[in-house]
């Protein structure tokens, strides 16, 4: 007796949803079911703790193509074409095996891309780490950092942005969210339902492995603690080579016209990707899983339904395409087998040489699942450790440099130069040359630009304000490029939702989320969410990854970020209203604590509209975003760019009242950093703060004012090779 | 000028390289790498990317390929051949061209743009018009396995032959390539491979145009021959 109950709670499922199951089914699942229930009920698959929240979110739009609940969502780009985009966590497997678990991230994020038929032209990723001087922390980002390189640079898509924050919190629980964009002609795409009684079930790809069992329910859905070294089994292992063709073969089947629908096998594999293509069809699957190719013999139906092998897709094919469908994957070199067929049962019924072994409504084991409500409480005060670094009385020039230096403000050279940035021929902006990414769309004579944004510590400062932050760097970002938002992905990243701080965490930045996007009028177009990011020492900071995506006529005009000539007026633009709350500097001193100003939206977005046409018309030599570190970081890194110094007294901001050291280093969205013509930026309505030239970087700030050579700020801000070295 | 792009399972490179084969003002096909005929092409890409997934070694595979032997005929009877990364692999392993190519010194791919010095016995003449037969070439380099190498003996009559096409600006050299090689010629001159990507150096838009220098350069081998 005790013996069966524990076999569910194994797989975990509550004793009140295996009851559930029962009932459903009208007799207890056997082991296959029991199986496949345990996946498609688990967290990462039934969003059963996230799903009411996310019905705040806006996802309708003028230029929405495709939205959530497809692999990936979909803009229109003009012309017949759409992007479509997508971010995706693989965190628990890179907790536990960073290279595979990266670069099969990447794997399944591109996989969710081509699956509607588009093909990937972009990869952004945003990671999290423990801090720098831990061993775990730089073996997390090394290992992490050689999978996202390996996956993408041999599959040809280039990575062309993101991010890297190094926080205690993440220590145990490193996040990993990659982003992939691809184009589509809209014409081609392909939703994942299945349709059409009596068409063909075809499983294309690699074969099949005991890689990856129940990697979506013991390792995703659950907390990360001691022993998670037996875990490694449940990560899967990466073949970009497969992955290639795989992607090739897809996207010439789907330009031939030969598939009636298309879907990746990811989390829970073929159970997952069944289930749900027969759930959006509203019809049933017949699988035989003695036709699966399978890398060992001997594998156990329930093996074969939960394996999560990589490379793999489903595809469902009119009879009389089925030969020539075969033929394509035969030409890519890629496995194809004929395992099952669209029924109208409405049942899921998995058969090995023709006898049941498994037979479950779709109803009961895709939508089935029970929703729970969050019980949220807001902690008291600070939940979080500090740990101060930086002396409280060091001077400007030393502060500037140590924030410079600090991990998460250094440049990420060492980690973008491992990835390739150009294959492909359309990356305009390359990683640091501008705050957004900018990619070249001949097929619609324009571009698009794309940043991925999250910091979890402001977020952890306060949920609400910090995820509307997120969102509003996003859109600065893009405005600097000149870019108009068309659409949002978003990676929602947090602790035990059961517990009732992380809870709380969730449902505010949801709603913060949800406020954000509202205003400033961009669709949620997918996303995902990753929860039970917890280590021994407790919840990660919670991390609402945003991945926003925009619209440009002309590329060429596009600003960097860096000064571009000498000579030339500086200036801020947007209601910046720095304070040190949550900032770089509070944490390099360890003072932390809870509550961020409020922003305000309506401010930012027509502040945003303002950069945005000023850069399209080409006012503007250089336009970038203040952010971590604030205005001194900002300045100092424009003008690292192309080694061009600057003069700049920070008396407009105090007479905003802002004391010396929030003037530096205060941070709060809306502010923007410009250079040009004096006269041009005047009449934009910026605030003129100095003029660049020489190679010193001088701040006049008071009694905090300072001057540091351009190339010692350039040392500290490039050392994160070095301090990565250094602990070696 | 007719231009053959050779397409394996795993190029990565092989659209780009076709549209600079165009933007240069040629036409260009892919020839799948199960083709082995090469008539009407007047000069074959042996592009970038990962040819069958560069298991076991980069470029191992892909030499045995149908195509590869096809290239191999066109090659001896002098038609130009470019090879660009992966492809300059492939040739080393097909013993088109001498050396290899070893894991880069910082054992990590590293992404850059950089400046490649043209070598003296380029066949063109100087641009602009100036006394210097060589010229700087702003160009990105993308690999993990680039670090060129041939025996000492083979160096030093590689550069008194005049077979070291291009050679890394110094201080540039990002993978620890001997004599900060970056590309090296045939003694007939008519095949060339290089590591860094002349093909994503042609649109003023992504970085620079100095890569459509590459392409003539190898066209203009193939017409002597």
């Amino acid at each position: 007796m005790t013996v069966e109950v524990a076999k569910h709670r194994e797989l975990g499922l509550t004793d009140s949803e295996f009851e559930l199951i029962v009932e459903k089914l009208g007799r207890e699942p056997n082991d296959v079911e029991l199986a496949m229930f345990s996946l498609l009920w688990s967290e990462h698959c039934a969003y059963k703790h996230s799903r009411k929240l996310l019905r705040r979110l806006p996802t309708e739009g003028e230029r929405v193509v495709m939205g959530p609940g497809e692999n990936a969502g979909a803009v229109d780009i003009g012309n017949g074409h759409a992007i479509a985009f997508k971010v995706e966590s693989h965190n628990h497997p890179s907790a536990v095996e960073p290279f595979q678990g990266a670069a099969t991230g990447v794997g399944g994020i591109l996989r969710d891309v081509f699956a509607i038929g588009a093909r990937p032209i972009a990869i952004l990723d945003s990671l999290r780490f423990g801090e720098l001087d831990s061993v775990r922390s730089r073996h997390l980002l090394d290992g992490a950092v050689r999978g996202i390189g390996h996956y993408g640079n041999s599959i040809g898509v280039p990575n062309v942005g993101g991010e890297i924050y190094f926080e205690a919190p993440y220590e145990h629980n490193c996040l990993v969210n990659a982003m992939c964009l691809g184009i589509a002609k809209q014409a081609d795409m392909v939703r994942a339902a299945a349709a059409g009684v009596g068409n063909v079930v075809v499983l294309m790809g690699a074969s099949t492995g005991r890689d990856g069992i129940g990697g979506a329910s013991v390792l995703a859905s659950a907390e990360l603690g001691e022993g998670d070294d037996a875990k490694r089994p449940t990560v899967q292992i990466g073949d970009p080579f497969e992955e290639s063709k795989v992607l090739e073969c897809c996207l010439e089947l789907l330009e031939k016209g030969l598939l009636v629908s298309l879907q990746d096998l990811g989390a829970a594999g073929l159970t997952s990707s069944a289930g749900e293509m027969a759930s959006a069809g509203g019809v049933g699957i017949d699988l035989d899983v003695a036709r699966v190719p399978l890398r060992e013999a001997d594998m156990e139906p329930f093996e074969i339904m939960v394996s999560e092998s990589q490379e793999r897709m489903l595809a469902v094919v009119e009879p009389d395409k089925v030969a020539a469908v075969l033929a394509v994957c035969e030409k890519w070199q890629t496995g194809s087998a004929e395992i099952g067929v669209v029924t109208d049962s409405g049942q899921i019924r998995i058969l090995r040489d023709g006898d049941l072994v498994g037979e479950m409504p779709v109803e009961a084991l895709v939508d089935g699942c029970p929703l729970y409500d969050l019980e949220p409480a807001e902690p008291q005060g600070w939940m979080y450790g500090n740990r101060a670094t930086l002396a409280s009385d060091a001077s400007s020039e030393e502060t500037l440099l140590a924030l410079l230096a600090s991990p998460s403000i250094a440049s990420k050279r060492w980690a973008f130069e491992q990835y390739d940035s150009v294959v492909g021929s359309r990356t305009v902006r390359r990683p640091e040359a501008a705050d957004a990414a900018v990619l070249e769309i001949p097929e619609a004579s324009n571009a698009i630009a794309v940043s991925i944004d999250g910091n979890g510590r402001r977020v952890a400062c306060d949920p609400y304000n910090g995820t509307i932050e997120a969102v509003l760097e996003c859109a600065q970002n893009l405005a600097c490029v000149g870019a108009e938002p068309l659409g949002l992905t978003n990676c929602l990243n947090f602790g035990n939702p059961e517990k009732p701080a992380p809870a709380w965490q969730l449902d505010q930045a949801v709603s913060g989320l949800a406020e954000a996007c509202e205003q400033l009028g961009v669709p949620v177009v997918g996303g995902n969410v990753s929860l039970y990011n917890e280590g021994p020492e407790g919840p990660i900071y919670p991390t609402p990854v945003v991945g926003m995506v925009g619209e440009l006529p002309d590329p060429a005009k596009a600003c960097g970020s860096a000064f571009l000539r000498e000579g030339e007026a500086i200036a801020l633009l947007g209601p910046f209203e720095p304070n040190l709350a949550g900032a770089e500097l509070t944490k390099l001193r360890g003072e932390l604590d809870a509550g961020l100003p409020r922003p305000d939206i309506a401010a930012v977005a027509t502040a945003c509209a303002t950069i945005r046409d000023a850069v399209r018309e080409g006012k503007l030599s250089s336009a970038h975003d203040i952010s971590d570190g604030g205005l001194a970081c900002a300045l100092a890194e424009s003008a690292i760019g192309y080694g061009i110094g600057c003069r700049v007294d920070l008396q407009p901001l105090r007479e905003r009242g802002c004391s010396p050291e929030e003037a530096l280093f205060g941070e709060g969205p809306g502010g923007f950093l410009l250079s040009g013509d004096r006269e041009t930026l005047a009449a934009l309505g910026a605030t003129l703060i100095g003029e660049t030239g020489g190679t010193t970087i001088e701040l006049a700030a008071g009694d905090r004012s300072f001057t540091v050579g351009v190339g010692t700020a350039e040392s500290a801000w490039l050392s994160l090779g070095t301090q990565l070295d250094s602990h070696a | 000028m007719r231009w053959g792009v050779l397409q394996f399972p795993g190029s990565c490179d092989e659209r780009d390289a076709l549209a600079a084969c165009e933007r240069g003002g040629g036409e260009a096909r892919l020839v799948w790498h199960e083709e082995r005929d090469l008539a009407g092409i007047d000069a074959v890409v042996v592009p970038g990317g990962f040819s069958y997934g560069d298991y076991l070694r980069a470029g191992a595979i892909a030499r045995f390929s149908p195509a590869m032997e096809a290239v191999g005929e066109f090659a001896a009877s002098g038609g130009p051949v470019l090879g660009i990364c992966n492809g300059f692999q492939v040739l080393c392993e097909a013993g088109l061209l001498p050396g290899a190519l070893l894991l880069n010194e910082s054992m990590r791919f590293t992404c850059r743009q950089l400046d490649l010095i043209e070598g003296p016995s380029g066949r063109l003449p100087p641009l602009g018009g100036g006394q210097s037969t060589t010229r700087q070439l702003s160009i990105p380099a993308k690999h993990g396995e680039g670090r060129y190498y041939a025996p000492d003996e083979v160096l030093d009559a590689l550069e008194a032959n005049g077979q070291i096409a291009y050679r890394y600006a110094p201080g540039q050299n990002p993978n620890g390539s001997a004599r900060d090689i970056a590309g090296v010629r045939n003694e007939a001159g008519n095949v060339v491979g290089l590591m860094p990507h002349p093909e994503h150096a042609v649109d003023p838009l992504t970085g620079s145009t100095d890569g459509l220098r590459v392409f003539e350069a190898v066209a203009a081998a193939g017409v002597a021959a």
